[in-house]
């Protein structure tokens, strides 16, 4: 490697540094209150980059045993699990089926996924409550798992078809020709090779389910029933100023769960998130 | 077909009949409680005739604008960056990668501590360094409120548009570079010439992507600052939450939120023009 090379390389390392930073200073704040004792977050006078006065749970005590935080972790994983295996399954369905069976409207239909995939949750809230409402699902989990899929099931759905289109038709046929039906066909052939992109559209709806805000706030009222997001939101901030400490604790251990999803499975992200940009 | 109906009949009735609902509600005085009356197009001209939403489009525009500009130039820099290092650039892209994973309603609610006027780090820093000498206040000054939620904006959405210019950079032929070297191009004219043509598509995909999804953004802005100070810093999700829950006037609110659909559906015509020239 040429000398020049050499400071070009230091140099791009260098020029990332700084954004580093920015990227990471958050996190890194957020977990440094959580571990401060109050004294020492409410110190206006010493700025510090280290925990000063002795690291300190108590933050974390508080939102075990006198918030409703354990409540709103278990509805969030149930909300986001159950939504994300629906969406898989109709989403798998669905993408094969656009895929391996065209039908007359097919093309038409898959315009029309593309267009739900861009369609964002802030649009329609406040019809979807009262549908909810309707549906007497208010201020329930199942209000959230049956709409979380109108956003997961169109992303997962053009996802899917990417994968399905590069696999060879010969493989299913080859099955079908032995006996198997078309269901056989898709969980014992197609599945198994088209496995990532199953991983991927798994990944992408837990994070969504796992991180979304409007809806849980529109239709969830009490808060026992509540998410993590909007629990942490709409609770845990009181009228006093000493809520930083349980609040900046609240928001790390939620994002706890997605963040060990992405360490495993970051591979897997990457392709969905360039799958959206480049492979269609 | 049978593969594709569960996943179109949930889009259909909740993805579909809530947008028709939505026009409907629209054209009524709905209040929560009680049976709305038709008044056509009254909800728009009120709207319209308010500062409240005037401020919000001007808003919108300003927040979308400026948040995707910046978006675009400092991701096309940092994935130029990324693209010319060798060692360790998966473990930099997983970090570089976190602040979008990270469901954003949590990490939204640290920037909001970073902002706090009096033991905000943001300002007890930069009184500390010198930079300034008095606390600026970010979230109650309509200039500092605008710029503080289009910083967060910027650093949550930052990684997704390096990552993806990063995967259309990789898939250019190193050929064409060292052809155009041969010919005597400097860094700046392959740039030019080379780089940006070829990245075209997928810039464009996702700058619209993001128009979209910065337009009807709700999170930022509803933990940072409410809409306020002033309704100086409202978007379509957060007024028409506002509008729609807060006040109860759910045909106002319902109108509000629709103002995201032209965006959507011109962004919507844009992609489907770019991915068709694409594959033909």
């Amino acid at each position: 490697m040429t000398w020049r090379r050499c400071a070009g390389l230091l140099g791009s390392y260098i020029g990332l540094l700084p954004y580093l930073g920015f990227a990471l200073f958050p996190f890194y704040w957020m977990l440094l209150t959580s571990l401060r004792t109050n004294a020492e977050i409410y110190d206006v006078t010493a700025l510090s980059f280290l925990v000063q006065g002795g690291v300190t749970l108590q933050h974390y005590g508080y939102l075990m045993t006198r918030s409703q935080f354990p409540a709103w972790f278990w509805n969030t994983a149930m909300v986001s699990l159950a939504a994300t295996a629906i969406s898989v399954l109709l989403s798998t369905a669905a993408a094969y089926g656009l895929v391996r069976i065209p039908f007359r409207g097919s093309a038409w239909f898959s315009i029309g996924i593309f267009i739900t995939y861009l369609v964002p949750p802030t649009l329609l809230f406040i019809p979807l409550s009262r549908i909810v409402g309707f549906l007497g699902l208010s201020d329930s989990r199942l209000s959230l798992i049956v709409t979380y899929p109108t956003f997961m099931v169109p992303f997962c759905t053009w996802l899917l078809m990417s994968y399905f289109v590069t696999i060879p038709k010969e493989l299913e046929e080859c099955a079908i020709v032995d006996g198997a039906t078309r269901w056989q066909a898709l969980i014992k052939v197609v599945l198994p090779v088209a496995l990532p992109g199953v991983v991927t559209a798994a990944l992408f709806s837990f994070t969504l389910a796992w991180g979304e805000l409007i809806y849980a706030m529109t239709f969830i009222s009490t808060g026992p029933n509540k998410t993590l997001t909007a629990g942490a939101v709409a609770e845990l901030i009181r009228g006093d100023v000493f809520y930083w400490g349980p609040l900046m604790a609240g928001a790390l251990l939620s994002s706890v769960p997605v963040v060990i999803a992405y360490g495993f499975l970051m591979d897997f992200y990457i392709s969905g998130l360039v799958a959206g940009s480049t492979k269609y | 077909m049978l593969f594709v109906l569960p996943a179109a009949l949930l889009l259909l009735g909740l993805i579909a009949y809530p947008f028709c609902y939505a026009l409907q509600l629209s054209l009524t005085a709905k209040q929560a409680g009680v049976p709305g009356q038709f008044v056509g197009l009254r909800n728009f001209f009120d709207l319209f005739r308010g500062d409240i939403f005037r401020h919000t489009l001007r808003n919108s525009l300003l927040f979308t604008a400026v948040a995707v500009v910046i978006k675009t130039v400092l991701g096309l820099g940092l994935a130029l960056l990324l693209q010319r290092v060798v060692i360790g650039r998966r473990v930099l892209r997983g970090i570089i990668l976190l602040p979008w994973v990270v469901p954003s309603t949590l990490s939204v609610l640290g920037w909001w501590w970073l902002f706090d006027p009096l033991y905000g780090v943001i300002n007890m820093g930069l009184i500390k360094i010198g930079l300034i000498h008095e606390r600026i206040p970010w979230l109650s000054d309509p200039f500092w409120a605008m710029a503080a939620v289009i910083i967060v904006n910027v650093w949550r959405g930052l990684p997704f548009f390096a990552i993806s210019f990063l995967a259309g950079l990789v898939s250019i032929s190193e050929e064409l570079y060292e052809a155009a070297h041969i010919d005597g191009a400097g860094p700046a004219a392959s740039f030019v010439c080379i780089t940006l043509p070829l990245l075209r598509p997928v810039l464009g995909v996702i700058v619209l992507y993001s128009i979209i999804m910065t337009v009807s953004d709700f999170n930022i802005v509803y933990i940072l600052t409410r809409g306020g100070p002033m309704h100086s810093t409202h978007l379509f999700a957060t007024f028409a939450y506002e509008m729609g829950l807060a006040s109860g006037d759910i045909g106002k609110g319902a109108a509000i939120s629709l103002f995201i659909f032209p965006v959507l559906a011109l962004v919507a015509y844009c992609q489907l023009r770019i991915t068709r020239g694409q594959t033909r």
